[in-house]
């Protein structure tokens, strides 16, 4: 006697069954392959990205090697000056419309402190006219800033502004697009 | 089990996708691979040719290559849910604890690798769908301290992005997989007769369904990627990408803790607690002449044949791997030594479970027919984890608990009622595909059909014997039929039918196997 083992429906209604079966399974697979909709940010939002990779001074200061050690040392490897090998932290602001949203002493990379500071943070904000003030410390001293950048942008909805820090550019370096929206 | 007990009706156990899921989800692989191949043979590897390329395929050969790319989609889809479904199942079924942890902890890094191949072959579109899951998954990895630079800052413009961005993207859509692969092959290496592939009817059905949706319902792309946007409105395919909106909902953070914390307690759930373990089963080398009955039969590999070393004169020995062992008892319904009949010497079959030896269970079955007068008297032999006992239990019906139905040797059917011990026997295990121990309900029927060693014997009358394999959900039903067989032995026994079946069954009465010195009745 074996009762449940075969399929106790007859063969149409079986198979009507397992058409039914079958396309519950697509729906749940189609469906939700694709929905519901999601929106990552906002309506009528834009965002800010403000992201750089940037190594502070050396820490304990550089100094002239002399000729004498200069001449010890291998002709390609005779660098003028000799400075001590961890970075200072990088210390860094980022005021949004006169509000401080991002403000941070960034220590160097690397297990000797040696390599460079990197950040990276993202702002959604509504879309229209904003302040923004930058300010970069990079050096030994305490007080003050190395680097300070202020400009007003304008942000379309769906814009992105990507900040970045590039000395070699004069500090602060904001990017966008004007096609936002 | 009410829903595998409907799908038996509409499918039959054979086409049963319950019964089948992990098979499903092997089959849905190889569609996606197969597909993915397909795919990638039109694939171009650069920053707007990605793009291009992917459209071009959906548009221009809608027909076929937009088919495989939607079917490259549904399948892994499926194949979420398919893993889902089957890590469900097994804790549902208690199928994850004692010698069974292996597959399960097995299972669980497939999930990470599942998820990480879909959100790779995400990436490869570069539409906005792939900016917003690309920047989320390096946001997400930036924030384990093992990198130096952010990832992240590979997407702030589109001067930091190169055609080699996508080289790497396809080396890890086709590496992970790869390893997916491996795992899924160490998955089922504890695992005899794994069902790794679903039946003809069911393969037909599902990779139907997949086309018709893949027709009706093509796969798209989102527009292309802009960095300089952020994108507005994502259709996320929820079973890869969910873990992005939890990103943005909870932080990088409390994700990896979330996701570790989720990961390692799966892991650790087979010890959370452990399972009882019982001793596992012995081999008696008196009794044993290597016929390999018991390790052909074993569900999980736990004996092997190994070279004789008791110098008696046979090649191989059963040697059972007690860490792999489960205790379930169907070597001792496959071992031909495993004979009541014996009187000259104890019942020690060849192979045998301590916590339920072959002689208790014959002492068992004398204790429940001296419970028993008159007629009509059934002995059930049930599974413990099948139907309660006492939901079967009438009067002039007894029934004796055994780790799997598979562990009564078919001759002790025969024994009973040869002997007069009970008027019939009703054999009550698990509905076929929902086994504790996976084959106990296959094996008794090939053994009681003669499709496998051992055989139960031609002689003994089939109207006298019931099977009822049904879920413990079932037991109202079971009990009926338990009621209805109980009436038919009444109706037809009388004492001298009874009389000339125990005369007959004297005189068939023969040794199956050379070490049993069985006597007959």
């Amino acid at each position: 006697m074996k009762p449940s083992n075969s399929a106790t429906f007859n063969a149409p209604v079986r198979y009507g069954l397992q058409v039914c079966v079958y396309a519950g399974f697509a729906l749940l697979i189609g469906y939700f392959s694709q929905a519901p909709a999601y929106l990552p940010i906002a309506e009528g939002a834009a965002q800010i990205k403000f992201s750089f990779a940037h190594g502070g001074k050396p820490k304990g200061g550089c100094r002239d090697r002399t000729t004498a050690e200069l001449d010890a040392l291998a002709a390609n490897m005779r660098k003028a000056q000799l400075c001590s090998r961890e970075r200072v932290p990088v210390v860094v602001s980022f005021d949004l419309d006169g509000k401080t949203v991002f403000a941070d002493s960034l220590p160097p990379s690397g297990l000797r402190g040696d390599g460079p500071s990197h950040m990276y943070e993202k702002f959604n904000v509504p879309a229209g006219r904003h302040d923004v003030s930058l300010r970069l410390r990079n050096s030994i001293r305490a007080e003050g800033w190395d680097y300070h950048t202020q400009a007003t942008i304008e942000l379309k909805p769906g814009q992105i502004l990507a900040i970045d820090f590039d000395p070699g550019n004069g500090g602060f370096v904001l990017s966008s697009s004007s096609s936002g929206g | 089990m009410w829903l595998e007990g409907l799908f038996d009706n509409i499918f039959g156990v054979r086409w049963n996708p319950m019964y089948c899921l992990g098979g499903l989800g092997f089959f849905y692989f190889w569609i996606v691979a197969v597909s993915g191949f397909y795919v990638y043979a039109f694939f171009d590897t650069g920053l707007t040719e990605a793009y291009d390329s992917v459209e071009q395929l959906t548009r221009d050969q809608w027909y076929l290559g937009g088919v495989m790319r939607s079917l490259h989609r549904y399948a892994s889809d499926a194949l979420v849910i398919m893993m889902v479904l089957h890590m469900i199942r097994e804790f549902a079924f208690d199928h994850y604890r004692g010698p069974r942890f292996f597959s399960w902890i097995t299972g669980v890094p497939m999930t990470w690798l599942v998820i990480a191949a879909g959100i790779t072959g995400y990436w490869l579109v570069w539409d906005q769908l792939a900016q917003y899951i690309a920047i989320g998954s390096a946001e997400w990895l930036d924030w384990l301290p093992i990198f130096g630079e952010p990832i992240a800052r590979n997407f702030m413009q589109h001067t930091s992005l190169d055609d080699r961005f996508f080289t790497l993207l396809i080396f890890l859509h086709i590496a992970v997989p790869l390893i997916l692969l491996l795992v899924m092959w160490i998955h089922l290496q504890r695992v005899a007769y794994a069902r790794w592939k679903p039946s003809r009817g069911l393969s037909v059905g599902t990779f139907a369904m997949l086309t018709v949706l893949s027709l009706v319902f093509p796969a798209v792309s989102h527009s292309p990627a802009d960095l300089d946007r952020v994108p507005q409105v994502l259709n996320l395919d929820w079973y890869f990408l969910f873990v992005f909106p939890l990103i943005d909902e909870w932080g990088a953070a409390t994700l990896w803790v979330v996701s570790f914390g989720l990961t390692f307690a799966l892991m650790a759930l087979p010890w959370l607690p452990p399972r009882r373990k019982l001793a596992a089963a012995v081999v008696d080398l008196d009794n044993c002449n290597g016929c390999t009955r018991c390790a052909n039969d074993c569900p999980f590999g736990a004996i092997m044949m190994m070279p004789r070393t008791d110098g008696l004169p046979f090649d191989r020995q059963a040697v059972v791997d007690e860490n792999v062992c489960v205790s379930c008892g169907i070597c001792v319904g496959a071992c031909p030594t495993a004979m009541p009949f014996r009187r000259r010497s104890d019942l020690i079959p060849g192979i045998d479970l301590p916590g339920l030896t072959a002689a208790t269970l014959r002492d068992k079955i004398h204790a429940a027919s001296a419970k028993m007068s008159g007629d009509g008297r059934v002995l059930v032999i049930g599974c413990d984890h099948g139907i309660n006992s006492k939901k079967l239990t009438a009067e002039n019906r007894v029934v004796i608990g055994l780790p799997c139905a598979a562990m009564l040797p078919p001759s002790y059917i025969d024994y009973v009622l040869s002997k007069g011990l009970a008027d019939g026997v009703a054999v009550a295990g698990c509905r076929s595909g929902e086994c504790q121990y996976r084959l106990g309900p296959e094996w008794s029927e090939d053994r009681f059909e003669g499709r496998r060693d051992p055989h139960l014997r031609k002689r003994v009358p089939r109207e006298r014997l019931s099977r009822l394999w049904m879920a413990p959900t079932e037991w109202l039903h079971a009990r009926h039929a338990l009621d209805e067989f109980q009436a038919g032995l009444k109706a037809a026994t009388t004492p001298a039918g009874l009389s000339d079946l125990v005369d007959e069954a004297s005189a068939n009465v023969r040794a199956p196997h050379p070490n049993t010195d069985e006597v007959q009745s």
